[in-house]
């Protein structure tokens, strides 16, 4: 559904990280959201109530639609955060847990 | 069918459509009476938009027993309440009674409580009711989140909660299908007292009732006197915190932290005298958030999505005033800072007194006579 520029393509470097645990790559520089998208992962949560599928929207930190675990943290915005090496990504099943 | 009222349209008219109106027009409604709700627009002080939404009996009522006795009773009501207004309306309030908790910082604010409650229990009229002061640890098995300030607390298993705003929604959705006629933009200028019935000059228009009830919340104090009634209330600011939506862990209501149906959490009970200003103070939303982490440690990992600030209406001792005027019969005031604990007896048991055509001796003890006694010299 998504695919990157050629140029951007070739350009830059990759980054390793995971999504649900299985390994994924990202570009440098890339946010969780757009890697989320270029790793063909759409649909990144369902909604707290009513359990609907959401998934990278707006990508500018506005619409919150793109939230994810991240190292272990819910609710972060997967569109402010750039993709580090290693880093764990997690789609969202309804709630964040208060722990995590 | 009801017969034609003497003063004109409508047999009452309810006058505020917050919680307290909207529960009183269900009552009158479903009693038969043609009623007419008139209200303020959107831009109101308005209370019933901004509470925290507890069902809530512990510790209320001391200096006045009745009063303790009118909130259990609301509370054992309020089961049968939330199935009615499911049955008519198709919505869920989301009424819920797990027990609530109060939970204390320190060992002389624990001894404090304990002390309350035991003279709340001594009152002349007091109707007991179940609860419990516990020490951290028996405390601990009930909220297994406590932070290690806590002392321990009371418990009282008649406490619980519901959707607030829901309910509001519900009430008005209730009263439609109940052909209460519900006029927003009617904001009452005055009321004359005539030929047996009531005139009301409002923002929309004249308004004739054979009955009426105050409701209006702040507003009240505004309005009582033209009908020979006093309702001598402040507002009393409180902020309110409420966090993302969570997975459900707090499985008890207290009354500074609950988790609502949806997941957010609420973190709310700062008493601010300032008049009728709602603006946010930083330092307030600060310092209860701060409170609310030592009681709820793990609360410290959510992100906040909202904060607000809305006005108790309260009277000089904190108890309701429900009365009918003497010298304009017909006309009754209720006002009270519980709408949301008090609202299934608004419309289970004092409507159907109104539509009936008076209170009784049993809510003498809530005329604001009381705030009347000439103070010793």
């Amino acid at each position: 559904m998504f695919r990157r520029l050629p140029e951007i393509e070739t350009a830059s470097s990759t980054v390793a990280f995971t999504i649900d645990g299985r390994p994924a790559s990202a570009r440098a520089g890339d946010s969780v959201a757009a890697a989320l998208l270029a790793n063909g992962v759409t649909v990144c949560r369902n909604t707290p109530v009513s359990g609907a599928a959401r998934g990278p929207y707006c990508m500018m930190g506005v619409c919150f639609d793109c939230l994810v675990t991240i190292d272990g943290t819910g609710n972060r915005q997967g569109c402010q955060v750039r993709v580090a090496p290693g880093m764990a990504v997690e789609t969202q099943n309804g709630k964040r847990e208060v722990e995590r | 069918m009801t017969q034609p009222s003497r003063g004109g349209e409508y047999d009452v008219a309810v006058i505020g459509g917050g919680l307290v109106g909207s529960a009183l027009a269900w009552g009158l409604a479903r009693s038969g009476q043609k009623v007419a709700m008139l209200d303020e627009g959107d831009i109101a002080v308005r209370p019933s938009r901004g509470n925290f939404a507890l069902v809530w009996v512990q510790g209320k009522g001391l200096g006045m027993a009745e009063y303790a006795g009118w909130t259990k009773q609301s509370s054992d009501d309020w089961s049968g309440f939330a199935d009615l207004l499911r049955e008519q309306t198709g919505l869920d309030v989301a009424y819920r009674r797990p027990g609530g908790f109060m939970p204390m910082l320190s060992e002389e604010d624990l001894q404090a409580r304990a002390n309350t409650m035991m003279r709340l229990h001594n009152q002349p009229d007091m109707i007991p009711y179940p609860y419990e002061v516990m020490d951290r640890e028996t405390l601990r098995k009930e909220l297994p989140f406590i932070g290690p300030d806590v002392v321990g607390g009371t418990y009282c298993p008649l406490d619980g909660h519901c959707n607030s705003l829901r309910l509001l929604r519900t009430l008005h959705k209730g009263i439609g299908l109940l052909g209460v006629d519900y006029r927003p933009n009617h904001r009452v200028e005055s009321i004359e007292h005539r030929d047996g019935g009531f005139r009301m000059a409002t923002a929309g228009g004249e308004v004739r009732a054979g009955k009426i009830v105050l409701a209006a919340g702040h507003d009240s104090a505004r309005l009582a006197p033209m009908v020979g009634l006093s309702a001598p209330v402040r507002p009393q600011r409180g902020h309110v915190i409420v966090t993302e939506k969570t997975a459900p862990f707090l499985h008890h209501p207290t009354v500074y932290v609950r988790q609502t149906d949806e997941g957010g959490v609420m973190i709310g009970d700062s008493f601010e005298e300032v008049g009728f200003d709602t603006t946010l103070q930083p330092g307030v939303s600060s310092a209860i958030a701060q409170r609310a982490i030592r009681f709820f440690p793990l609360l410290g990992k959510l992100n906040v999505v909202r904060s607000w600030a809305a006005l108790r209406v309260l009277t000089p001792d904190g108890f309701p005033i429900y009365e009918e005027s003497t010298t304009a019969p017909g006309a009754f005031v209720a006002t009270c800072h519980s709408g949301v604990t008090l609202a299934a007896n608004h419309a289970l048991t004092l409507a159907p007194l109104i539509a009936a055509g008076g209170l009784g001796d049993r809510f003498k003890p809530f005329s604001a006579r009381r705030f009347h006694v000439p103070q010793a010299a």
